[in-house]
């Protein structure tokens, strides 16, 4: 291989891998801290793509603008949905909550083909980020791809703020690994959840708004990202942001080149990777550890 | 050696003898349905009692063991493909061959994954169960073992036939639904035996309190183990059925939609009976069919996923212990507090 298609190749794996994290940091969060195996997250990773792709009209050129909308507007449907749906569900057993994400994921998925309708869209990219940057002779790379990575970056960084040094964070720590014991020490649990639900909303969702421009909008865009995501959560250790972000990468790495590599065995690898690693150690990477 | 077992709480409550008869009474009654219903009602009828059995094998693991696997579509899948290769290039293939073949295919990935899995716990094993299906699905949708990602048609059904003479062929329909429903009593009455047996009440102790169970004595894995492959060859003997029925064979048998959708039919049922399986199974495609039925729903039935949805958000809210559950509330209201019926205290 040569080092130009090799530099581009890890850029690429850097990138997938980093939206990735934005999806599984709130799906383990969600998993880690309320105890939900949200089936429906995927959902709200195409809930992104698709409200960037409905947002595009009415912002003109305005793309940050724009995005910042769309995590407004995801919050909100994050708050809500936790509130209508979840808020009764915790006494249950684990598999109440499958049955009902599962049926979450039907109805998000028919609502998405009664309001956009079952083709693929394109979602324009913003002027300002379509050009290309050269890589050495011959190779090229999109700008919109460092710029998704970067924003990504920033994301993350943003997180590790909150959850690390932040009285709400402390919670959410907590929270992750005992959650009675919070409960006891007279922390308001349904609205930690609630925040924690509506943040992982909007992370599923930032990362579809992110991806839409590059993979484009279709529909059965959620059910892909949502096993990967498992997967993600599971290598990484389930409540642990920084095992997530770990596991993410290496997926990503796994994925991009094991496509180049091995373009048979593509879809294996990734799940090779999980069973090696479960298999090394039971409980993923870092288990409740940040 | 009751005494452990005893202690552990491990009482299972039999069903009330009045019901105790239920299934056998079901079982008659449904012999009767090829003489009543149309060629599409009774294929219908087929469909349930394949995903019945499917449904029965899964709640031996989630229900009776306490394991939940996301991932019990791979032995359905992996027995319809090996029934479907088996196929011979002229004439029908033996059903004598091909079922037993199908079975152990999928009890030999059962063994593998099991091995490998049952190290993890919880929802780990929700996770790596679900990622073994991935590579199986991936295996048959990206290499040209099965067709790739189209699939492969069986150019016949298999047949059962001594000296000459066929004593099943499936080709038929009425031997297929016999065929079929005499499978789902088998595999009730296996399971229904486990339940009972010293090996079924060890699985419902583990379920309960592994701890508890190791502490008494018992090596927990390989009770689970057993568990696990005979769920996966039960698994096979609906994918054999299901390739049989549709006679074509594709990846999105071994999908993680077809597991979440199994789960679905067993927690819908209601967990930890084998008569909820089955209800749950007959309840999930029922509603399925009625929704996407265009007669009644018209232009709306092609959105039949929100239907089926909307209804089972509604189960969720309102029946925690699935239909099962329904039933059992009634019967135990009605024996505990004879003053409920006046409605006092309902």
């Amino acid at each position: 291989m040569e080092f130009s298609t090799f530099l581009v190749q890890c850029l690429n794996a850097v990138q997938y891998g980093l939206l990735l994290f934005l999806v599984a940091s709130g799906l383990t969060l969600i998993f880690g801290i309320m105890g939900v195996i949200n089936l429906a997250h995927g959902s709200f990773y195409m809930l992104g793509a698709y409200l960037a792709y409905a947002l595009a009209p009415l912002f003109g050129g305005q793309f940050l603008l724009q995005m910042a909308a769309g995590v407004v507007l995801s919050v909100v449907f994050g708050f809500l949905l936790e509130w209508v749906f979840f808020s009764y569900l915790y006494q249950r057993d684990h598999l109440q909550q499958v049955l009902m994400t599962y049926s979450l994921i039907l109805v998000f998925e028919e609502m998405r083909s009664i309001l956009a309708g079952n083709d693929v869209h394109g979602v324009k990219l913003p002027e300002w980020l379509s050009g290309a940057v050269a890589l050495g002779d011959l190779m090229k790379y999109p700008v919109y791809n460092l710029f998704a990575s970067a924003t990504c970056i920033v994301v993350a960084l943003g997180l590790y703020y909150v959850v690390n040094r932040t009285r709400l964070g402390m919670m959410i720590r907590a929270g992750a690994s005992n959650r009675d014991m919070v409960r006891g020490l007279g922390i308001n649990i349904r609205l930690l959840y609630r925040i924690v639900f509506a943040a992982g909303v909007a992370l599923a969702a930032l990362a579809g708004m992110i991806a839409a421009p590059v993979t484009s909008v279709y529909p059965g865009m959620g059910g892909q990202i949502l096993i990967i995501c498992f997967v993600v959560v599971v290598i990484g250790g389930i409540g642990s942001i920084s095992g997530a972000l770990i596991a993410a990468l290496l997926v990503g790495l796994v994925d991009t080149f094991g496509k180049v590599l091995f373009a048979q065995f593509s879809g294996l690898s990734v799940y090779l990777l999980m069973a090696l690693i479960l298999i090394w150690r039971p409980q993923g990477l870092k288990s409740k550890g940040y | 050696m009751n005494i452990p077992l005893a202690a552990a709480g491990l009482h299972q409550p039999l069903p009330p003898s009045k019901t105790r008869l239920l299934p056998l009474v079901i079982l008659l009654a449904a012999c009767l349905l090829p003489m009543l219903l149309s060629e599409y009602a009774l294929d219908l009828v087929v469909k349930i009692i394949i995903y019945a059995i499917f449904a029965l094998s899964l709640e031996l693991l989630v229900g009776t063991t306490g394991l939940i696997s996301l991932g019990h579509a791979a032995f359905f899948g992996i027995a319809a493909y090996v029934t479907a290769l088996l196929v011979p290039g002229s004439g029908p293939g033996a059903i004598l061959l091909m079922l037993p073949a199908a079975m152990l295919g999928a009890g030999c990935y059962a063994l593998f994954v099991g091995a490998l899995s049952l190290r993890t716990q919880g929802v780990y094993f929700i996770m790596v169960t679900l990622a073994f299906a991935q590579m199986a699905f991936f295996i048959f949708h990206d290499t040209g073992i099965g067709g790739g990602s189209d699939g492969i048609y069986l150019s016949s059904r298999p047949a059962f036939s001594l000296a000459g003479i066929a004593l099943v062929d499936l080709e038929l329909p009425r031997h297929f639904f016999f065929f079929a429903l005499g499978s789902l009593a088998a595999a009730y009455l296996l399971l229904a035996a486990i339940q009972r047996s010293r090996f079924g009440r060890a699985l419902a102790g583990i379920r309960t309190n592994e701890q508890r169970m190791r502490a008494a004595g018992y090596r927990t894995y390989g009770y689970k183990l057993a568990a696990f492959v005979i769920a996966g060859m039960l698994a096979g003997l609906a994918g054999f059925l299901m390739a049989a029925r549709t006679g074509v064979v594709n990846p999105e048998l071994l999908s993680w939609h077809e597991s979440g959708a199994v789960l679905l039919m067993i927690i819908l049922g209601g967990l930890g009976s084998l008569r909820g399986a089955v209800l749950g199974a007959a309840a999930f495609i029922l509603l399925k069919e009625f929704y996407s039925s265009e007669a009644i729903f018209a232009g709306f039935a092609q959105h039949w996923q929100l239907s089926l949805g909307l209804t089972m958000i509604l189960f969720v809210a309102f029946l925690p212990h699935g239909l099962i559950g329904l039933s059992r509330q009634r019967i135990w209201n009605r024996k505990q507090s004879p003053a409920a019926q006046g409605g006092a205290h309902v």
